[in-house]
């Protein structure tokens, strides 16, 4: 906060509107930026050079947005992008709503055209806040220089405050070329306003710890929340302490640490059938920063209907929202946490432990990792070898499908903020630029995306940002020819029409040549680990081109709609492999 | 059911686009709104009547909060409230027919508070049915209705709840008293 103390001590000055974005960005500790530049945004480009912030170019604003995005949920500081007016905001939108399903803090700082011309239809005009306001948790539109410093701090606390959120920022041209005294100091907002339902009753904790005191098979159910509130080290003590088993959200991954003893791994859809079945077995679920997502509870009539539940969440409007809960617990994790775990007293948990342990042998048999080689390569190989050879240190940053769901499954995160997903909007095309977010906010860091071939495609532009950037990223396209998770719907669910899901792709190494990034094919399972060797030692960034077996599934599956433990496993009694 | 939220507002552009586009995004018609001052200044007051399940008024109250412009809201449910709405509607009156209107107009307790060689404008206040009322009368009778203009409910409960809420938000404390939001408790009642 070295920049931010620079700018409290700076004596007010007089400032375009344009210096006054940057300064305002300097002072709330901001030192990266992406963005596009364009007419209505020049003025704030024009100022940027006597500031001391990166801007990364990206070659769409989609990337802008999911690289702020990549940038805050590997970093936790509040990412920011910048765009121009119209289509340049307009293109901002999937990435906005992106954070905002998964409450993800960036600031989107947009240009408009002139406060004279707003409303006209002028040349690249477009209702910027208008369309982001269901998708953003707050816009501002600002048509005067002195407003500029005091709308973009209170964007950045509100994108921060409680359930953080993206905020949108739209000045207009006349606004950024107009005059203002800046002063930092006397632009901070007034201190957030708790929402007034945001109360802990202490009755609430006693009936909590009592129901945990109580409780003979409980399971806590740990989401995004963990690692937004930074409670991993109170999930932690509260599952020790009480001898709970934790199962994660796919968000969740990494807010406890895979290699734990308690820890399950993913719930859900394609969860591993025995989380799915302690969460339907179970008699008390404390559900903690997770929101009952339709992806982790299946039909909700048939959810855990044995087990009370405690939620502790900081939105009061996700309580009883899809799940009737009975004992509500507002606010903050970690504060509801700590001050909950002096009412708990440690329990035996060990006979409740075993009954799960049971439940994991049968699919230790049907696991694909553990069939013999059969020349094929599959998708599930390539993401525990990547796991194996990184030792489960890198940051991963998928995009949408079947590889994501593997690499839930099969790479295995010790770490918070280690694995970077879509989760919410599910928005394919955002693992390479969220990478290049992630990759320039932790540059000390390892850094892979794992990708499908049809999401690469969406956003491979980015390469080009990768080289201009002289990032080191590599990259692992899981190329199975088809949009293989809508592939694997078709199968299960529309009788193998196989409609509009496969894919022809460019040769993805050939592409990588072109933009300067070296690469490799692979597709046999012996070559895994010497190809993911000679990227991670090659200096600059390095593709991956996996060619995997083109029709294999993701189980087990819950399909929408079904209940939790009605799972579609690997087919059993056959091998698998053998079967193409 | 039909949920009544009162909602303070801050008075500035595009709030009630917000407020509008949570009811909109949830598919629920508003039935009526109505904005206007509060005893604060800078704050508006609305009256948003709409028709939900009952479970979905505690989630459209939370939501509502999460607008960085609503300062407070209250569902009004069945609390004891007082409310009101105000009508006014123009019937076709010629002097042979205009006597007949007064008696209903007496009946109704409304008044007469325009009168025009052809039409006369009636301006009632109550609840709902009683404006209803008249106007069902107005159509079977002589007169005809030619325009009916309705402000939608105007609730506000008994006592002093809501001002109790309002002082606390702005007496600057960080959280609002125990005792002010005790209505707003969340979970199982």
């Amino acid at each position: 906060m070295g920049n931010e103390t620079q700018a409290q001590n700076q004596p007010p000055a007089r400032l375009t509107g344009a210096e006054i974005v940057w300064a305002t960005l300097v002072g709330e500790g901001v030192t990266d930026v992406f963005g596009y530049p364009g007419g209505a945004i020049l003025p704030v480009y024009d100022a940027l050079r006597k500031f001391p912030i990166h801007h990364t170019l990206v070659r769409h604003e989609q990337g802008a947005a999911h690289m702020a995005d990549g940038y805050s949920r590997a970093s936790g500081k509040v990412g920011v992008a910048i765009a121009t007016s119209g289509p340049g905001a307009t293109n901002l939108v999937t990435g906005i709503a992106t954070a905002m399903l998964d409450s993800i803090p960036i600031v989107c700082i947009t240009g408009n055209v002139s406060s004279k011309v707003l409303g006209s239809d002028a040349f690249q005009e477009v209702d910027i806040t208008g369309i982001t306001l269901p998708v953003t948790k707050h816009n501002i539109l600002v048509s005067r220089a002195e407003e500029i410093a005091p709308a973009i701090r209170l964007a950045f606390q509100i994108a921060r405050s409680a359930r953080p959120g993206p905020v949108l920022v739209d000045i207009t041209k006349d606004a950024q070329q107009a005059t203002a005294i800046f002063n930092f100091e006397a632009a901070k907002p007034p201190a957030h306003r708790t929402h007034p339902m945001r109360k802990l009753a202490e009755s609430g904790l006693a009936q909590a710890a009592e129901l945990i005191r109580n409780a003979k098979r409980p399971v806590i159910l740990a989401g995004h929340g963990v690692i937004e509130s930074g409670a991993e080290s109170q999930v932690r003590a509260l599952a020790e302490r009480t001898q709970t088993p934790v199962a994660l959200t796919l968000l969740g991954l990494g807010a406890f640490p895979a290699s734990h003893p308690l820890n399950l791994g993913m719930m859900g859809m394609h969860g591993e059938s025995w989380v799915n079945h302690a969460i339907q077995e179970a008699d008390l679920l404390v559900a903690c920063g997770m929101r009952f997502d339709d992806r982790v509870t299946g039909s909700v009539s048939t959810y855990a209907t044995k087990a009370k539940k405690i939620h502790i969440e900081v939105d009061p409007a996700e309580v009883n929202k899809i799940i009737k809960v009975d004992v509500p617990l507002i606010g903050d994790l970690r504060e509801v946490l700590e001050s909950l775990l002096p009412q708990v007293a440690s329990r035996d948990g060990s006979a409740w432990l075993k009954t799960i342990d049971g439940l994991k042998g049968d699919s230790a048999v049907r696991d694909i990792k553990n069939l013999p080689d059969s020349g094929h390569l599959y998708a599930a190989h390539v993401i525990h070898d990547i796991w194996r050879i990184t030792g489960g240190n890198a940051v991963i940053v998928t995009d949408v499908g079947q590889h994501q769901m593997w690499e839930a499954q099969y790479y295995h995160h010790e770490q918070p903020r280690s694995l970077i997903t879509s989760g919410g909007l599910g928005t394919m095309g955002f693992a390479l630029p969220a990478a290049i977010g992630a990759k320039t906010a932790c540059p000390e860091k390892e850094v892979w995306v794992i990708v499908g071939d049809g999401g690469f495609q969406m956003t491979a532009g980015e390469l080009a940002t990768i080289v201009q950037e002289g990032i080191k990223i590599n990259i692992a396209v899981i190329n199975n020819g088809y949009l293989g998770m809508v592939r694997q719907w078709q199968e299960f669910f529309y009788e193998k029409n196989y409609e509009s899901t496969p894919m022809v792709s460019p040769d993805f190494v050939k592409l990588a040549d072109a933009h300067g990034i070296a690469g490799l094919t692979v597709s046999t399972r012996g070559a895994v680990e010497e190809a993911v060797n000679t990227a991670r030692s090659t200096p600059g960034a390095f593709l991956l081109n996996f060619k995997v077996e083109k029709e294999d599934s993701v189980y087990p599956m819950v399909s929408a709609g079904s209940a939790l433990h009605e799972m579609i496993r690997r087919p059993g009694g056959k091998d698998p492999l053998e079967e193409s | 059911m039909l949920h009544t939220f009162v909602a303070y507002v801050e008075d500035r552009p595009g709030v009630l686009t917000r407020v509008a586009s949570l009811f909109r995004r949830l598919n629920i018609n508003i039935h009526s709104l109505t904005v206007g001052h509060s005893e604060q200044a800078g704050l508006s007051r609305m009256t948003v009547v709409a028709d939900a399940s009952a479970e979905a008024g505690h989630r459209i109250q939370a939501s509502l909060y999460k607008l960085e412009n609503v300062v407070e809201v209250d569902d009004i449910a069945q609390a004891p409230s007082v409310t009101r709405e105000l009508a006014l509607i123009k019937v076709g009156a010629t002097p042979g027919t205009r006597s007949q209107i007064f008696e209903l107009v007496e009946v109704f307790r409304a008044r007469i508070v325009d009168l025009a060689p052809e039409s006369m404008i009636i301006e009632m206040t109550g609840v709902e049915s009683k404006i209803e009322g008249l106007i069902q009368v107005l159509n079977e009778g002589d007169g005809r209705i030619l325009e009916i203009c309705r402000s939608g409910k105007l609730t506000m409960r008994r006592g002093h709840h809501t001002s109790g809420v309002l002082t606390a938000m702005s007496s600057g404390a960080e959280e609002p008293s125990e005792e002010a939001l005790d209505a707003f408790a969340v979970g199982p009642q």
